[in-house]
């Protein structure tokens, strides 16, 4: 198993007929995911890659049974995309955007509220790698080759810290049953917790990799739940020992601004609360590979 | 991005918040000037820099002439004002701001942020201006008085009532402070800040609340929407380098040590950083060249890293996901035929393309040090950097 997404998850690509979109949504479709189709108003009734094209979220979900959606939409009108998704009754929203206005985010996390807990839907991102249930499926934008098929679970806000991690273990021969890419934007659709409590009910997932980064709050809080409700091993990493307060790290979320926001408080936090820091970023394989072993 | 004093006080005064009158200066003449036109016995000279703390480190002077308004303005203008705030190089100073010097009975706290935790808007007041509110936070915590706005309603009156009269205002004193707390949050709103202080915002002789000073800055991804703002910019109050990285769109922070460093990715470029100092060295640069960079793109952030005089060792480290490694070494080639660089080049490549790559490298000619892995690429870093590791 994995979670999220496997080779069933029909997915429809919001933005498909773009570059990026059309590039993509090629490499999903190669890898094995199941692409129904693509939503670019306009377009709709057209077909791109094989797929039909639909104006509107809704219109997808009723002719296709779409249950997740990827997004390759401009930052101005990304939020409005998601929201669309969400009101279409899209189980999982996974948006590469990167550049949407916090305060988007901000009214995007308000509106998905409005639905029960059993309706609402998942998002991933922005400003993500996306998710690979490597053998099965990827909704996202990472090399699929890195990833070996296996029972590990990784979380990570950085897109290419989340591809070395992949490529370590690779080299260790340990696989990956999903890889969740939560984005490096100050406010996430889904955070660190979100995923290690669907890692923890995942019966093939034996072992959590977090990867984390300077600011926010989100590694402090997904140590404490760890501490109280997760019976899987969890490896966890936080980057940017080095860099100054005060600056932006090229993430829009990765900026020391408060107390608890640098690498090592967050480590230490880690620690306090059972899990196993890898000592630094070449070190995600062993450290990975050892916990596995003990 | 952050702006300066007066530009966050002309944002505020068209959203109705109440501010001093005053005028912008770059020189001693429109200094003096400004203070014949605003009229008044008394004036406040400010240093406008992106930076805090400026009255502790004499950046700002009360003066009761045209005479010390000159002198004061003379005194700050072509000088770099040093404080707390600014690190050892301090901020030049380009402008200063004058304004009336109003008479006030008490100094207030107001304050705006969007709070990752809650992801909404948080508005933090205290009976305890002119304090940083870190130390108020610190020494006094429960003189810090918190509204979280919900964001589908916005702020509400009832919520900048309960603030007003925590903050022991008079019937009068808190109509003029309401009508200041749901303004502030409007020009927080609606231009898209991510913080926004008024420390300290005054309340005066005749009941009044005025916003004595004011520091704002705003959310780099919805500049594109926020012309105003946008236009507010100052590249002078930014490093030199880091002005010239924005202009080609690269994500670059300058540091004091000796590698610097090009990499994709925010994360892999933080990771980067870190394990150079692992291995014993210290990085010279954040460098994010982002997805999807062309051979251009490489070559101008060679440029950029090797034009930095500290610089004594390069470390190129790309885990192509969205970009292509064959890519990046015909980048590395073409930067290294078009500029002398003289130091150590080091470069790992990873992902997508990483054979046509590695070949494009070993066809070349050039003298590089190539790597596998991120730990091995950090420590020929480092040992290139002490002069212990030459390209074969």
């Amino acid at each position: 198993m994995s979670i999220l997404i496997d080779e069933k998850t029909p997915v429809i690509v919001q933005g498909m007929t773009g570059d990026k979109g059309t590039f993509h949504a090629k490499e999903m479709i190669e890898y094995g995911t199941n692409v129904v189709g693509g939503v670019t108003p306009g377009k709709g009734g057209g077909r791109h890659l094989d797929r039909p094209l639909f104006n509107t979220v809704k219109e997808a979900v009723k002719e296709t049974g779409a249950e997740s959606s990827i997004t390759f939409v401009a930052p101005a009108f990304c939020s409005d995309a998601i929201m669309e998704s969400a009101d279409a009754g899209i189980k999982l929203v996974c948006s590469i955007t990167d550049g949407i206005p916090a305060q988007d985010m901000m009214r995007v996390k308000r509106y998905l509220m409005r639905y029960p807990r059993d309706q609402r839907t998942m998002m991933v991102g922005p400003n993500c790698a996306g998710i690979i249930s490597p053998g099965k499926a990827m909704l996202g934008i990472m090399p699929g080759h890195i990833y070996l098929q296996g029972k590990v679970g990784v979380i990570s806000r950085s897109g290419t810290l989340g591809y070395e991690a992949a490529a370590q273990m690779k080299a260790h021969g340990i696989g990956i049953s999903t890889s969740v890419g939560i984005g490096g934007d100050p406010i996430n659709g889904s955070s660190f917790l979100d995923h290690l409590a669907l890692f923890e009910e995942d019966p093939e997932t034996a072992a959590v990799l977090m990867i984390g980064e300077i600011g926010g709050p989100q590694e402090a809080e997904a140590s404490a739940w760890i501490k109280d409700n997760m019976s899987k091993p969890v490896i966890g990493f936080v980057a940017g020992l080095t860099a100054p307060k005060g600056r932006r790290m090229g993430h829009a979320g990765a900026i020391i601004s408060a107390t608890g926001d640098s690498a090592a408080e967050k480590a230490e936090i880690m620690r306090s609360c059972g899990l196993t820091v890898a000592p630094n970023p070449s070190e995600f394989g062993s450290t990975v590979a050892q916990v596995l072993g003990a | 991005m952050d702006v300066h004093e007066y530009q966050a006080k002309e944002l505020l005064g068209s959203f109705g918040v109440p501010v001093p009158k005053g005028a912008v200066a770059f020189s001693p003449d429109q200094a003096v000037y400004a203070a014949t036109e605003l009229g008044g016995w008394s004036w406040a000279v400010k240093a406008q820099i992106h930076a805090g703390a400026r009255g502790k480190a004499g950046g700002i002077k009360i003066c009761k002439t045209y005479h010390e308004v000159r002198e004061a303005a003379q005194g700050m203008l072509g000088k770099r004002l040093v404080t707390h705030q600014t690190g050892p190089e301090g901020k030049p100073v380009q402008r200063v701001y004058i304004e009336v010097a109003e008479p006030f009975d008490r100094e207030l706290y107001l304050g705006y942020v969007l709070d990752r935790k809650a992801e909404r808007i948080r508005v933090i007041a205290s009976q305890q201006g002119g304090m940083e509110i870190e130390e108020i936070a610190k020494t006094d915590p429960d003189a810090i008085l918190q509204v979280i706005v919900e964001p589908a309603v916005g702020l509400q009156a009832f919520q900048a009532r309960e603030l007003a009269f925590q903050l022991g205002l008079s019937i009068k004193q808190a109509q003029s402070a309401v009508s200041t707390i749901m303004n502030a949050y409007r020009a927080f709103r609606d231009s898209d800040a991510q913080m926004l202080e008024i420390n300290p915002l005054v309340v005066t002789k005749d009941d009044r609340v005025l916003a004595l000073d004011a520091k704002m800055s705003f959310d780099d991804n919805a500049l594109f929407r926020r012309h105003n703002v946008a236009d507010m910019h100052d590249p002078s109050q930014q490093d030199p380098r880091e002005a010239q990285a924005a202009e080609h769109n690269l994500n670059y922070i300058g540091l004091d040590g000796e590698i610097g460093c090009i990499v994709n990715g925010a994360g892999l470029a933080m990771a980067t950083m870190d394990m150079i100092k692992h291995a014993g060295g210290e990085p010279a640069n954040f460098l994010d060249v982002g997805g999807g960079a062309s051979p251009d793109r490489i070559e101008t952030a060679m440029k950029l890293v090797a034009s930095d005089e500290k610089v004594k060792a390069i470390l190129v480290n790309i885990f192509a996901g969205i970009n292509r490694c064959d890519w990046v070494a015909k980048g590395v080639v073409q930067a290294c035929g078009n500029l002398d660089v003289k130091v150590p080049l080091v470069v790992r490549l990873a992902g997508t393309n990483v054979e046509e790559g590695r070949k494009i490298l070993a066809d070349s000619g050039l003298k590089l040090i190539t790597a596998e892995t991120l730990a091995e690429a950090a420590e020929k870093a480092v040992a290139a950097c002490q002069g212990k590791l030459r390209a074969a």
